[in-house]
């Protein structure tokens, strides 16, 4: 499905990150893998270390923290908040929605839309879709959307599938109206019969957690995990992605009128360096412009990566300069979507920590 | 070109004779997905070639026959 928005941009991407960072190394004796083939998977993976909530942290603390901070140093006042989107595979409870409780700590407007949406790997661009739909409203000036993951809790310490690379992080990204026309070309598509390719089996209300749920098993390939533990088939993933992703782009191309060379920056979500080197390489865009240090260096919270990614790469660079942006996520869903738009002229684009 | 495969393959995973014929690496459990990874990265570079994501498939990595099948296919000469 494509979208194409006008009249509207982001003024500022906050992301907050959890102080802790583990190494790679610290870990890889938990993984059924000798210390030479583990430091290769590093190498190609593009593992060094990830950032890891303290126990009891959830995505609520992270998304608290930075919007007092917002509020704290003027960048966004709480009356001006039209909409409040929280978007996550990890929320506080099943009911209220996070976004709920987030209102009613800083007491925004009865007024104020909250909506949670369960969306992980493309949670920002479905964030951002569902946040310019809220803007074609006149009654919506501002949208507030958070971004937040904590999974950390969720991975098995003996699953070298997703421990190694497992983040978590939360993003606040101001998305409203503006004079100029900035059009924002953007497109998402879903594929539910592999919807349980990257899962949490126990926990919800299908399988509830139970002694039984949380014994230990051993994978075809030396993982363990439970079924209270997340499972990515890694392989079916990475296929799907390489399968998907390159078409996504092409016809994002085709759609926004934008020649390939013209894009300052690919913004995608990172789950890997080797994953997003094969898309850079399928492209034929350069890799340094698709950048791979946030898995690198934070790991990957999900819907999360993306704002990071900017953030860490551009900072201050978007708050005197524009520039135009391809951003896409892929995976839990599978949903794939990506946006074509110029970012720029930012209030602020930082990181602070938790 | 094979026996620069079988070098490379030999190298990453030392414990097997990947000379065998007839033998499905995959199968065998010779190669895991993460060697396959290896593997490709190490074909990129020796071949200077970038071998499409679409085609890092397990049945593509089965024999020394299937491993040059993919390389000829990405433009390795």
């Amino acid at each position: 499905m494509d979208f194409l928005f006008k009249h509207k941009r982001i003024s500022g991407i906050l992301t907050v990150l959890p102080q802790k960072a583990v190494k790679f190394e610290d870990e890889m004796a938990n993984y059924n893998f000798s210390p030479a083939k583990s430091m290769k998977l590093k190498l190609a993976m593009g593992y060094n270390e990830h950032r890891i909530a303290a126990p009891g942290q959830t995505s609520y603390d992270f998304c608290q923290f930075g919007l007092q901070y917002l509020f704290d140093n003027n960048l966004l006042k709480p009356e001006e908040i039209d909409a409040l989107l929280f978007v996550s595979q990890s929320p506080d409870y099943f009911m209220p929605p996070t976004s709920n409780l987030l209102h009613g700590h800083f007491g925004l407007r009865q007024d104020c839309l909250c909506m949670d949406i369960n969306q992980g790997c493309a949670g920002f661009e479905l964030g951002m879709i569902q946040a310019c739909m809220m803007l074609d409203q006149h009654a919506v000036n501002k949208v507030v959307l958070l971004n937040a993951d904590v999974l950390s809790p969720k991975v098995s310490p003996r699953d070298r599938n997703s421990k190694p690379l497992i983040g978590d992080a939360a993003a606040i990204t101001v998305v409203e109206q503006c004079e100029a026309e900035n059009p924002i070309y953007a497109n998402i598509k879903m594929d539910g019969t592999g919807a349980l390719v990257l899962n949490i089996p126990a926990g919800g209300f299908r399988l509830p957690c139970s002694p039984e749920t949380a014994v230990m098993e051993e994978d075809a390939a030396g993982n363990f995990r439970s079924k209270d533990n997340l499972v990515m088939q890694g392989d079916d993933v990475f296929n799907f992605v390489q399968r998907e992703v390159p078409p996504m782009i092409e016809h994002l191309y085709e759609q926004s009128g934008v020649d390939r060379n013209d894009v300052d920056w690919y913004m995608f979500h990172q789950p890997n360096k080797f994953m997003l080197n094969k898309l850079a390489d399928k492209l034929g865009v350069p890799r340094e412009k698709m950048p791979a240090n946030i898995v690198e260096n934070f790991g990957n919270a999900s819907g999360v990566t993306v704002p990071t990614s900017i953030s860490f790469n551009l900072g201050d660079q978007l708050c005197n300069d524009e520039m135009l942006l391809c951003m896409a996520g892929f995976g839990v869903g599978l949903t794939w979507s990506s946006i074509m738009m110029k970012v720029g002229n930012l209030m602020f684009n930082q990181i602070i920590e938790l | 070109m094979r026996e620069k495969i079988i070098k490379i393959l030999t190298e990453l995973r030392p414990e097997f004779d990947f000379t065998q014929e007839g033998v499905n690496f995959i199968e065998e459990g010779m190669l895991d997905s993460f060697d396959m990874v290896n593997l490709v990265s190490e074909l990129d570079s020796t071949y200077g070639i970038s071998i499409d994501g679409v085609d890092i498939l397990p049945e593509n990595f089965a024999t020394v026959d299937a491993i040059v099948a993919l390389l000829v296919k990405n433009g390795a000469k």
